[in-house]
């Protein structure tokens, strides 16, 4: 539970993460075993079409959510079911406790529901002096230790077996031991007992199904069988986001759910539940059953242009498991109930602005989440709306908005950027890095050295490169983004180099001015559309056949968020898709336009590895290209583990969070060391400032460089 | 290889069955399954006074619970008089108990819960148990090993293939039905994984040859 004031203060709690080696390493183990095991499940499919169906069936349910509802709740009761609308947490958990009361129930056992835990309903329901008791193992530890989950589908996986041996000592009144395998069977007959007693069970759902009025409940201890059939009363509390029309719908969610949740082909069981059945303790020999089906903040999701994709949601949890956030910080850093890339969002609709403020900055826009997500969900975008949403009404921060000040005038913060040069210059040192770290900004900073603004940008130096003059190929517009054109110009000056070689003529636009992305992920979104446009306008008169830009984040801000932020000027859509047909990473260009291969390099040998920028690989899907340059290259090319995780840069992300920042970076360059290369690769500037400072700090002898520069040393010359 | 695609379907459901621990034979009768099961009780130890757990340090009521066990139960809900009549008969013979209803009696626990299965999932490993009587629910829940037997003949591909007969079930009301895949599993503890956290420590699955 995330219930940190401000921003200070939640980073005082991520501190302290940080800081428990048990959670860490559990959450590192994790992340690297899920990812084998979901390949494994997903083996025998085309995961993106499974999830696309997913999308599709969840898709065509929000327009018929509430006429689908009318169906569910006709089917349900003809069947025997009661079933009851609950606007909010509140109404819900007073609907279950005055179940609870006229059916004379006092002992409650329940099976795991998010949407309990999202209600808050263990605590409404002891408030009445009812005892409620979680059966899931996993709930069960954490309700003794009155904590929330931090995990959806493991929700003690921050916990050792040494603090279960303990929680069942005490427990039990008997001494326990660390043993896994009998701390679960201690459980079992613990539990047992429990479910002798129960006057009523409680569940949440996986599924409604309209056309039979069933719900479906997907589970691997088997616990949910128990509480739906042992006790006389069933109350099944369902968010109205599990509504689909048929059980053909369940199906195709089925054959996705447990694959990306744990790289299950299925678990254990799956129990489908129509009407009121039979109950030999009951009266009648049938069991009260009631299903709750709760709003919440979801029928407005449902109405939003943007969120109601997030009614794709099937609660894998599988954002959580490959967020490199998360896995530093934990679940009770990164949500409030709902935790992982959903759980910021979901924070935002279900516990309000107040809960979302500090946990919804905690994104680096990696993209992993959206890469991974059961639905297709585009996570990293709903978050950053969310912190617009928020920012836009309770008021944008001084940094934010002075960076968006400056950064709608090209001119402006372009001369600021030249100042900077000198302004830098009594701490900067004679080999590119500061060296000590000039603003108060930066305190944090120090985990990394921090390139100096070059001499003469990019844009100075154009002019005086050479054009081929024959055997023209094709016209290409170069976009630099602010890194490449002021920091680190030879970068251009490689790829410019390497592509006269191979018969590209050249332009510059100098109206072009930053991508538009460090403002987007401050959340300030009128100003990152009007950099997008001045862009857009830069480039209209340029007749190119590609804009190649050499910065993977600048591509991809460029191709995928450029129709969304422009595509509502009826004016502008043509020009904006012309525009991003164009748009091509460096790799992509080098390899599958001009068609580089061994031919056109020289020389053999060097140990080289590469760093796979997000917005590369997930960003754009591209994998191949610069790993099978290096290696025509003549590059003695070596993959290092986990190459396609976050580097932590993050751009403003590593000044906000620079102790997460850190962390990322630590993991990185061990997995690059351990490679034993000499030369460290990747298409992103940002990338490489990040790579390049953690290793300076490190005493380091690894290179670091761009692609382009890598490929220009190796081309034969001449071309 | 030139199996037929029934051959197919029945080796892949095998494989998928298998790798979720699931224990998986072939019989040609019935009454091989009626002595597979007494064998699993009896001189393959499954059926004990004690069961699983109960040697555990547990609380009072924990405790008490276990001791309301006094006998070697098997239990088998839902199958027809005359198979029953022979598994009974068979169970007495070797000493054990055999139980048609009444679960809620024995919720301390059973020794083996014997069913037989309306469906095989092949893609999944899975069988279909349609229980909407609780007896056989808590057969199939409270036991420390579940025995089903399969036909072949009622093995299908997928989950999709399943679909006709499972929305017969769903229609007809009220109405229970389950997808067992495996044994009860958890890996809430360190993610290590372990078995029978509630339900059945072990599924055993006998394929009978149609
Ligand atoms: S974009 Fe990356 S950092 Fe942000 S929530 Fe998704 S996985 Fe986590
Ligand atoms: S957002 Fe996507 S990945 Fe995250 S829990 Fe929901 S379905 Fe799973």
């Amino acid at each position: 539970m995330q219930d940190a004031k401000n921003l200070k203060e939640y980073r005082q709690t991520i501190q302290e993460s940080l800081g428990n080696d048990f959670l860490r390493r559990a959450l590192d183990t994790f992340a690297v075993t899920y990812r084998a095991s979901r390949a494994r499940a997903f083996a025998e499919f085309d995961v993106q079409q499974l999830v696309d169906e997913v999308a599709a069936a969840k898709d065509a349910v929000l327009p018929r959510l509430l006429e689908l509802y009318s169906e569910f709740k006709k089917n349900a009761e003809d069947a025997g079911v009661k079933v009851h609308f609950a606007k909010d947490a509140a109404e819900a958990n007073r609907l279950v406790a005055e179940i609870a009361e006229r059916s004379g129930s006092k002992k409650i056992i329940k099976s795991k529901s998010m949407t309990a835990e999202e209600t808050l309903l263990n605590h409404a329901l002891e408030d009445r002096g009812l005892e409620v008791v979680e059966t899931d193992l996993g709930e069960w530890i954490i309700q003794l230790r009155h904590e929330g989950p931090s995990h959806m589908v493991m929700p003690a996986i921050h916990l050792s077996r040494y603090q279960v041996k303990d929680l069942f000592s005490e427990v039990t009144g008997a001494r326990q031991e660390p043993d896994i395998e009998k701390l679960v069977k201690v459980a079992r007959r613990e539990l047992r007992s429990k479910f002798v007693e129960a006057d009523m069970g409680i569940t949440g759902a996986n599924f409604a199904i309209a056309d039979t009025g069933t719900i479906g409940l997907v589970t691997n201890e088997g616990n949910a069988r128990l509480v739906t059939t042992l006790p006389r009363v069933h109350v099944a509390l369902l968010g109205i986001d599990k509504l689909v029309p048929t059980v053909d719908d369940a199906m195709k969610i089925l054959r996705v759910l447990p694959r990306n949740a744990t790289g299950q082909n299925l678990t254990s069981y799956v129990t489908w539940i129509t009407g009121a059945n039979e109950c030999r303790s009951a009266a009648d020999k049938k069991k009260e059953i009631h299903f709750i089906v709760l709003d919440n903040g979801r029928l407005e999701m449902a109405k939003d242009p943007l969120f109601s994709q997030v009614f794709r949601c099937v609660r894998c949890g599988a954002c959580a498991n490959v967020c490199p956030v998360y896995r530093l910080v934990g679940g009770h850093k990164m949500g409030h109930i709902y935790i992982g890339a959903i759980g910021l969002i979901l924070t935002y609709f279900f516990h309000g602005p107040e809960k979302a403020r500090n946990i919804v900055q905690n994104c680096i826009n990696c993209e992993a989440c959206k890469d991974i997500c059961a639905g297709g969900i585009d996570l990293p975008r709903l978050i950053k709306q969310v912190h617009v949403r928020i920012q836009d009404k309770e008021g944008h921060p001084l940094p934010s908005l002075l960076l968006a000040r400056v950064m709608k005038s090209r001119k402006l913060f372009h001369t600021l950027l030249r100042t900077a040069k000198w302004a830098q210059r009594p701490v900067a040192g004679g080999d590119g890095f500061m060296r000590h770290l000039p603003m108060m900004f930066f305190k944090e900073h120090d985990f990394k050295a921090l390139p100096t603004v070059a001499d003469k940008p990019f844009r100075d130096r154009f002019a005086e490169l050479a054009q081929p003059r024959e055997n023209i190929r094709f016209r290409v517009g170069l976009f630099s983004g602010c890194v490449q054109d002021f920091v680190y110009p030879e970068q251009m000056e490689a790829a410019f180099t390497l592509f006269a070689d191979h018969g590209c003529a050249m332009s510059f636009p100098m109206e072009q001015s930053c991508c538009g992305l460090p403002l987007q992920m401050m959340g300030e979104m009128a100003t990152s559309r009007s950099v997008a446009e001045q862009n857009l306008r830069a480039f209209e008169r340029e007749g190119v056949d590609y804009i190649v830009t050499l910065c993977a984040s600048c591509a991809s801000h460029l191709k995928h968020n450029y129709p969304v932020l422009l595509g509502d000027d009826p004016l502008l859509q043509d020009k904006v898709r012309q525009f991003t047909a164009k748009v091509i990473d460096f790799s992509s260009f080098a390899r599958d336009v001009l068609g580089l291969d061994a031919t056109a390099f020289t020389g053999q040998g060097q140990a080289a590895t590469f760093h796979s920028p997000c917005h590369l690989c997930r960003g754009l899907g591209v994998h191949e290209a610069p790993r099978r340059l290096l290696e025509a290259a003549g590059y003695d090319f070596r993959e290092a583990d986990e190459s396609e995780v976050c580097c932590g840069f993050g751009g403003t992300f590593s000044a906000k969070f620079p102790e997460l920042s850190a962390e990322l970076l630590r993991k990185k360059l061990d997995n690059v060391e351990k490679t034993g290369a000499e030369l460290l690769l990747t298409d992103c500037p940002g990338c490489v400032m990040q790579l390049r400072g953690g290793l300076k700090k490190r005493g380091s002898t690894i290179v670091v460089q761009h692609t382009a520069e890598a490929l220009a040393a190796r081309k034969k010359k001449g071309g | 290889m030139n199996d037929t695609p029934r051959q197919q379907l029945v080796s892949r459901f095998v494989d998928k069955a298998k790798a979720v621990s699931a224990f998986v034979t072939e019989i040609s009768s019935l009454d091989e399954a009626i002595a597979y099961t007494l064998d699993l009780c009896g001189s393959r130890g499954a059926c004990r006074i004690k069961i699983s757990g109960c040697e555990e340090a547990l609380s009072p009521p924990a405790g008490e619970l276990c001791l309301t066990k006094q006998a070697k139960i098997v239990a088998a809900p839902d199958l027809d008089p005359e198979l029953f009549q022979r598994l009974a008969e068979a169970c007495s013979e070797a000493g054990f108990a055999c139980l048609r209803d009444g679960m809620r009696q024995h919720l301390g626990g059973i020794d083996i819960g014997f069913t037989i299965a309306d469906l095989g999932i092949a893609e999944t490993g899975t069988l279909v148990l349609n229980c909407p009587g609780e007896d056989l629910r808590l057969a199939t829940m409270i036991s420390e090993y579940h025995v089903a037997v399969l036909p072949k003949g009622s093995i299908v591909a997928d989950g999709f293939a399943a679909e006709s007969q499972l929305r017969k079930y769903l229609h007809r009301t009220p109405d229970y039905t389950a997808f067992i895949t495996g044994a009860s599993r958890t890996a809430d503890i360190e993610r290590v994984l372990a078995m029978g956290v509630h339900g059945p420590l072990e599924l055993h699955i006998l394929l009978l040859e149609d």
